[in-house]
């Protein structure tokens, strides 16, 4: 039968979440990127309620961690429904040990795995095998997809033999290549689906599930005497599986015109040179071959689709005799093995083949390693891999794709070998994340792929920041269908969205001979030229490019459409590169603008059709002239005094050639300097903080509320201004008694985000403008790429003052705390975040003293996603010792932490007594006894410890070498659990709430968004009754976890929970109190985020109304108050003063239920407000106790 | 009209089955509570009202929300369930008066407040199209701007009447706030501008100071039956002086109100806060009410009635001018 289904342009995770939605029952699931779409996509459809080809809806239920998952898969699979989930990376390694449950089991299901790299020497979101290599052992048959199509057809031909061997399969696809990838497909229709499905088999499997009708036991415990046999039994079903694998491929075939086999081979029928691969790579080494072949070269590709069960004789005879090398390629790495999984599998095969003379000659077979955490795969490598097979000696081991100067694995490769590209339209476009390039060519991609004959592919390529973060598309279009990989490198058209681009390294290398360039820039056609710099110039001119001009954000803004340039530069695109015929395709962007825009007004609708017809009349060509005019070269992206790391290695990652960076360079355990967002200057907004210091009452809130750190505070005598640029301000010091002190407040320009969140604190009107604060918002001097040397005189000259003397700053007061310098500064976070103000100010209580152990999520991806990390040090080279581990088991890891650094204190102690003799009895009586509270304290002690090193250097004794590692443990640290509610409330509970009972004096921050905001907003059980998250797109109806009070239940764990933009010195007190209490202290901070779906400059206001409602009440429990006797519940919040919803329904997350379903939106509003109440009653009643009504308490001292 | 219902009225040309209309209030924004309305006796009821600038500050807010959260970091691509299903305020009002007009037989009057010429006339014409039986424009201009003069104020006023009678054929009705120079004069205006209903009068927001907290507060207060006085005296001046329909609004909480209303000329009496305190079935109490004046005083019809306390029914008008306004002053400083 031929394929007559409809087409349509989606990417891998939708289509494989296509076909899985339809042939299962239930789903559960834990969000993991980058496998979340397809999760969300099913719960989506279930609220829908979509149906699967039963004509039921499936039940989607997303679970506390992937073990949970799994978990509830294993249930379901023995109730007799179909089941099916959704993982990566660590999430499947959560899954492991229910996965050989399942498979010892013989339950039939389908994990779809969009393969993703594992954490090792650091976590990657992006995309290889090591996480499903790592669950070969399970039991589950592994079936690979290398494209967007086989995504989707082999998640259908995966269910098909599960259902029918039994066996369950782990059908896996690249990570972001492919579960990313935009592309034209053909789609399976609801007849051939079932068709492939056999309802016998459910009949079958249901039959088999638990029944108290027809009752068994399953999950025994065996002994030796059985449990081997029992482990035998399942090998026929394996053995069977490769066949009844085939069999539902062929019988695929016929359905839809689309042939697979297990093991795929292509090229010469003779072919001598022979390269094994597994994913998305496949179609790349496809074409490679289709090169060499052209070339007269005898090579070939053997693609493996189904990795287990490993049908070796199958595979041995897909090798024609012909072969005298083979080189298999794996996407992980296993380090210390033989060679990496596929390798001793294929090697193995062929061994077994010629032994038993099935294989007449034995070919050589090396193995390679490529495509980690998605590096580039190209044709170019591929060819390297053939080339290096036909080598006398060829690597037993190589690496391809990076230049490994340490093992010397790598192969070295000609980028300049390409496939034919004939017929193809290649564009990239070069955007910022907040300005809808991506949008706009997804956009595009659909126009195309739907709506003409022509085929459409996509990757979206997105840089590590979260705000102002670059991003790259790569589209291509074509009459035939595009299985093209890996990303573009002679793009036809290059479209910089953003003119502050036009000086980033190696922008238009990417660009053919002769293609067409498009810059959104502010200059008129006529005076471009002159503003390029002398490396583009030449570009544009040695690669005969043609270079387009248009003002898109003066056209957007004249036609009232904000800063929205994407249909501008859309219309352009389609304009130049004569991809459709242009009036063709501006009635198809109009059409795609009705329908986005038609819901939101009629007007926006016609203000968009406005800017696309003046797009095209604001378009202009730029004369190139035969010879460069410009002397201006690229800015540097660090200056010279950058330290040496920075300079060799993250330079390079800043300009986005980390892959130049050899093996060499990097660090072998994964250990980075701190301090190194500094060296990253931004420039990402035109708008920035600007202090009116004779408005400023010095009150500090600015600075304190700032989430960047740009906001910096010192006083200094008015002498130290005789050398200040004429631009740096200062006044004079707000206290008395101090005429010759001088106050600075100064705004790193360069870092600021222009969140505005220091506006809102601010706390000062002009009595001349009631508009007009202290702080204000104003364009920043200078263009992007212009002279910013003012600014940076400033900064150099402030950062130049001394130092605020720690032991004489008022810690207790807001006001105080702005001369304490950030240890945390400059990271990527959110412009207007609400989590990283808590993270700086913990920063700058205790930085000098502080380790962090950092659970996976914004607060790790901010706070140590390369190429700059925000930890810093101060002016001795102390500062915050940060880790990330995992995300499940952050307070585990937190725990380690306070363990070995008692342990190392205890040590330290202890060698000091035995040293005591050699040492002066007061040093070390202070030492051990001296009280480390106050900041004064820890001076002195610091002071101490330098003099104890002193001494013991000069010391003969063994002891003394044993006691210099680890005297600096004689100064108090300071240990925190940072992360966010996914953690603290979901995945890591557990783990949490063993440490909490710990006792041990740990201090926990939860940076509570209510939500997963790193992975897209997932229901966490921190989502609030009646707010809607993904997975509660019918609202949250279950109420918020109580974790404070779940804390408090213990007696001895100190409880804050606090709202800085509610009250700050709340939130200060809290930090300070937890720190200063010896054992285990909670502290539950609200951090507004954009997935609450608010305007982030209100963030702050936000935060008064959660308090003002009660929704967020602040309190304290501290276990001090009550072995002294008093009530140690503090409610620190006025009463309610006003509803909940009046806090509530300023943000999109409540407001979308009053849309989608006002019923129960205005019901599970009424619940809400009740449970506010309830609460708020308890809470008072709590604080109007005794002490007597708690939980006695014993000393948590260690 | 059912000549046999003693209470049944007419305004702006639509057929009432009693004079009691629901004002604009946010209980009409669920259409339940709009049946409840009629079947506890309606004669109509007049949507909340849909605040074109809301609308813009919504669109904008979704706008930059989605600039933010959209497509900007490979982890996610998005932050909120089917957020593309969000509709605009607009568009679920339109959609409730249509389940409106689908469930109800008692005329559906919409309630518009506009802030563009092109906000006024846009969503006119789409109420209109969504099966409104009639348009109350409800104008909430402050002229806190000392530049502007009394005179510009009216003549935006019965600009937007103007524009949007021409724009839409429905009866077009007009709420108007007490504080207009010269309110005869500029109703005569708006009807001749196209007006067929005057609504006497619109609350204004009204912001009281927090002494302790220094800041401006919006608390709501519903409205109190001594507020009637004011629209009364206006009701019974214009009635049958001016070519259109006059509703009374203000202060009602009972039958008395609306007595009083309707012997000063209204044609209907409208009510929110009482629904508010006592619930949408207190529409009822308030007919039996009436029903039960009418029977004591033998009136057959509220026609029979209506306007016999206006100024041009009855003989002494100083009662309502200021002859009326030194007696009473008189009599206070008589301490009486």
């Amino acid at each position: 039968m031929s394929d007559v289904s409809r087409q349509v342009t989606i990417d891998g995770n939708e289509a494989t979440a296509y076909v899985a939605y339809r042939v299962n029952e239930v789903c559960a699931i834990y969000p993991i990127t980058p496998s979340s779409p397809m999760a969300e996509l099913a719960d989506e459809w279930s609220a829908k309620g979509v149906t699967n080809i039963w004509g039921n809806v499936p039940e989607v239920i997303e679970m506390q961690s992937e073990g949970g998952a799994a978990g509830t898969v294993h249930g379901a699979l023995q109730s007799g429904s179909l089941t099916t989930t959704f993982t990566a990376s660590q999430g499947l390694m959560l899954m492991l040990p229910n996965m050989y449950k399942i498979a010892g089991e013989l339950s039939c299901a389908v994990f779809h795995v969009a393969a993703r790299s594992l954490a090792a020497q650091a976590l990657s979101i992006f995309g290889d095998h090591s996480d499903v290599m790592a669950a070969r052992t399970t039991g589950f048959a592994l079936l690979a997809s290398g494209s967007v199509q086989e995504a989707h057809d082999m998640a259908l031909i995966a269910q098909a033999v599960s259902m029918q061997t039994r066996l369950p399969f782990l059908h896996f696809f690249d990570g972001f290549r492919t579960s990313h990838e935009v592309n034209k497909i053909n789609l399976l229709s609801d007849e051939q689906i079932r068709a492939m499905i056999d309802d016998k088999l459910l009949h079958a499997h249901r039959e088999r599930a638990l029944s108290p009708d027809t009752p068994f036991v399953r999950g025994t415990a065996q002994n030796p005497d059985v449990y081997f046999q029992g482990r035998e039994t399942v090998t026929p079903f394996y053995a069977q599986t490769p066949a009844n694998c085939q069999e539902a491929m062929d019988r695929f075939a016929g359905l839809t015109g689309r042939q697979y086999n297990i093991f795929e081979y292509h090229g010469a029928a003779d072919a001598d040179r022979i390269v094994v691969v597994m994913g998305s790579a496949a179609a790349t080494v496809r074409e490679t071959v289709d090169v060499l072949s052209k070339r007269g070269e005898k090579v070939a590709v053997l693609e493996v689709r189904l990795y287990r069960p490993f049908d070796s004789r199958r595979f041995a005879a897909c090798i024609p005799d012909t072969a005298r090398r083979i080189a298999v390629l794996d996407r992980t790495k296993e380090p210390g093995a033989p060679g990496e999984p596929l390798f001793q599998d294929v090697a193995s095969s062929i061994m077994e083949a010629h032994s038993d003379g099935a294989m007449s000659t034995l070919p050589r077979v090396i193995g390679g390693r490529y495509g980690l955490s998605s590096k580039e795969f190209t044709p170019a490598m591929a060819a390297a891999v053939f080339q290096e097979l036909a080598a006398e000696h060829p690597k037993r081991s190589f690496t391809v794709g990076i230049n490994d100067d340490v093992s010397g694995s790598s192969l070295e490769y000609d980028p300049n070998f390409l496939p034919d590209e004939s017929g193809l339209t290649q564009a990239l476009f070069i955007g910022l994340g907040s300005d809808g390039t991506v949008g706009a060519n997804k956009n595009s991609i659909k126009i195309i792929g739907e709506s003409t004959d022509l085929h459409a592919q996509g990757f979206f390529v997105y840089d590590s920041k979260k705000s102002g973060a670059i991003t790259v598309s790569h589209l291509r279009f074509g009459p035939d269908p595009i299985n093209k990989p890996y990303l573009i490198s002679r793009a036809d058209f290059v479209a910089c969205h953003q003119y502050q681009f036009v000086d980033r390294p190696g922008l238009l290398d990417s660009a053919r001979e002769g293609a067409t360039v498009l810059l959104n820039c502010p200059l008129p056609a006529d005076s471009v030229w002159q503003a390029l710099s002398r490396p583009v110039q030449d570009a544009l001119i040695s690669k005969g490019l043609r270079l387009f001009v248009i003002d898109a954000t003066s056209v957007a803004r004249e036609c009232g459409i904000g800063s929205r340039i994407n249909t501008i530069m859309q219309a352009c695109f389609f304009s130049l590169s004569g991809v459709l015929p242009e009036d063709v395709a501006i009635a198809k962007i109009k059409s795609a603008i009705e329908k986005s825009y038609a819901r939101k007004g009629g007007n926006l609708v016609q203000k968009n059709f406005a800017a696309v017809d003046a797009a095209l009349s604001h378009l202009r060509e730029v004369e190139i002239p035969a010879t460069t005019s410009s002397t201006r070269e690229l800015p540097g992206v660090v200056p010279d005094d950058a330290p040496d790391f920075v300079r060799r290695v993250t330079a390079k990652m800043m300009m986005g050639l980390g892959d130049e960076i050899p093996v060499s360079e990097m660090p072998v355990d994964g250990t980075f300097p701190s301090a190194t967002s500094r060296w990253e200057k931004r420039n990402i907004s035109d708008r920035v903080a600007e202090w009116d210091e004779d408005l400023c009452v010095q009150c500090g809130n600015c600075s304190f509320v700032c989430p960047h750190s740009v906001i910096r505070a010192r006083f200094l005598h008015k002498d130290h201004l005789k050398r200040a640029p004429e631009s740096f301000k200062s006044a004079p010091i707000n206290a008395r008694g101090f005429p010759e002190t001088r106050y600075a407040l100064q705004v790193y320009a360069e870092d600021c985000t222009g969140c505005e969140l220091c506006v809102e604190a601010c706390p000062v009107q002009d009595p001349n403008d009631s508009e007009r604060r202290a702080i204000n918002m104003s364009a920043q001097s200078g263009d992007k790429s212009g002279d910013k040397s003012a600014t940076r005189q400033d900064v150099a000259f402030f950062e130049s003052l001394p130092i605020n003397d720690r032991s004489h700053l008022d810690f207790a007061r807001v006001q105080g705390t702005q001369f304490l310098q950030p240890l945390f500064e400059f990271s990527g976070a959110c412009a207007g975040c609400g989590e990283t103000p808590y993270v700086r100010l913990l920063s700058q209580l205790f930085g000098d003293r502080l380790m962090v152990a950092n659970a996976t999520g914004c607060s790790s991806i901010y706070g140590g996603n390369l190429p700059t990390t925000p930890w810093t040090v101060n002016q001795d080279g102390r500062g915050p010792a940060w880790s990330n581990s995992l995300f499940e088991d952050n307070a585990e890891f937190g725990l380690g932490m306070r363990i070995s650094v008692d342990k190392q204190t205890s040590l330290a102690w202890s060698l000091l007594r035995g040293l005591q003799e050699k040492l002066p009895e007061d040093l070390v009586r202070e030492l051990i006894e001296a009280p480390q509270i106050l900041e004064s304290d820890i001076a002195l002690q610091r002071e101490r410890v330098g003099r104890l090193k002193v001494l013991l250097l000069a010391l003969e004794d063994p002891l003394s070498e044993s006691l210099l590692s680890v005297a600096d443990h004689l100064v108090r640290r300071s240990v925190w659990l940072v992360g966010g509610d996914g953690w603290a409330y979901d995945i890591g509970s557990g783990g949490l709430d063993h440490v909490l009972a710990s006792g041990r004096d740990v201090n926990v921050l939860v940076l509570d968004t209510e939500v997963y905001s790193n992975t897209g907003g997932q229901m966490s059980k921190a989502t609030p009754t009646a707010a809607t998250a993904k997975f509660a797109s019918a609202g949250k109806r279950v109420g918020k976890k109580d974790l404070a009070m779940q804390a408090i239940s213990y007696g001895n764990v100190y409880v804050a929970q606090v709202a800085m933009g509610a009250n700050p010195q709340q939130t200060l007190l809290a930090l300070r109190e937890a720190e200063a209490y010896p054992g285990p202290s909670l502290v539950l901070a609200y951090s507004h985020c954009i997935a609450h779906g608010i305007d982030m400059t209100k963030g702050l206001e936000q935060q008064k109304r959660a308090v003002a409602s009660a929704y967020w009440p602040l309190i304290r429990y501290n276990p001090v108050l009550r072995q002294a006797g008093h009530n140690p519940f503090v409610l620190d919040s006025p009463r309610p003063s006003i509803s909940l919803k009046d806090y509530a329904y300023r943000e999109l997350r409540y407001m979308l239920l009053t849309r989608t379903h006002p019923d129960e939106a205005e019901q599970l509003m009424t619940l809400a407000q009740e449970m506010v109440d309830l609460r708020w009653r308890n809470y008072e009643e709590l604080a109007s106790q005794r002490a007597e009504d708690f939980q006695p308490v014993r000393s948590t001292n260690n | 009209m059912n000549s046999s219902n003693p209470i049944a009225t007419r305004y702006m040309g639509l057929d009432l089955r009693s004079p009691l209309v629901v004002s604009a209030c946010p209980l009409s924004s669920n259409v339940e509570n709009i049946v409840r309305m009629e079947d506890s006796g309606a004669g109509a009821v007049v949507m909340f009202s849909l605040f074109e600038e809301q609308i813009r500050e919504e669109a904008r807010l979704l706008e930059k929300i989605g600039e933010s959260t959209t497509n900007s970091f490979a982890e996610a691509g998005d932050f909120f369930p089917a957020a593309d299903a969000y509709e605009l305020g607009s568009t679920r009002y339109l959609e409730l008066i249509r389940q409106a007009k689908e469930r109800v037989d008692m005329p559906v009057i919409a309630s518009l407040n506009g802030c563009t010429p092109e906000g006024w006339i846009d969503y006119a014409t789409q109420i209109e199209q969504a099966g409104a039986d009639a348009i109350e424009l409800n104008i909430f201009f402050i002229p806190a701007d000392l530049e502007i003069a009394g005179a510009e104020v009216e003549r935006r006023y019965i600009q937007i009447v103007h524009q949007v009678c021409e724009a839409v054929r429905l009866p077009v009705a007009m709420k108007i706030n007490p504080y207009l120079s010269a309110t005869g004069h500029i109703v005569r205006s708006m009807v001749d501008a196209g007006a067929a209903g005057l609504v006497l009068f619109n609350r204004l927001y009204q912001p009281d100071l927090d002494t302790e907290r220094l800041k401006i507060s919006n608390d709501l207060r519903l409205s109190e039956p001594n507020e009637i006085r004011l629209p009364l005296m206006w009701i019974a001046a214009l009635h049958g002086r001016v070519n259109a329909s006059l509703a009374a609004t203000t202060g009602v909480q009972g039958g008395e109100e609306v007595i009083k209303y309707l012997l000063a000329g209204a044609d209907v009496v409208m009510t929110a806060s009482s629904l508010y305190k006592h619930g949408i079935e207190h529409l009822r109490t308030m007919h039996n009410q009436l029903a039960a004046w009418m029977e004591r005083k033998q009136f057959q019809s509220v026609d029979n009635f209506r306007g016999i306390l206006s100024q041009r029914n009855i003989a002494d008008t100083t009662g309502f001018e200021r002859a009326n306004y030194i007696r009473i002053l008189r009599k206070a400083k008589e301490g009486s």
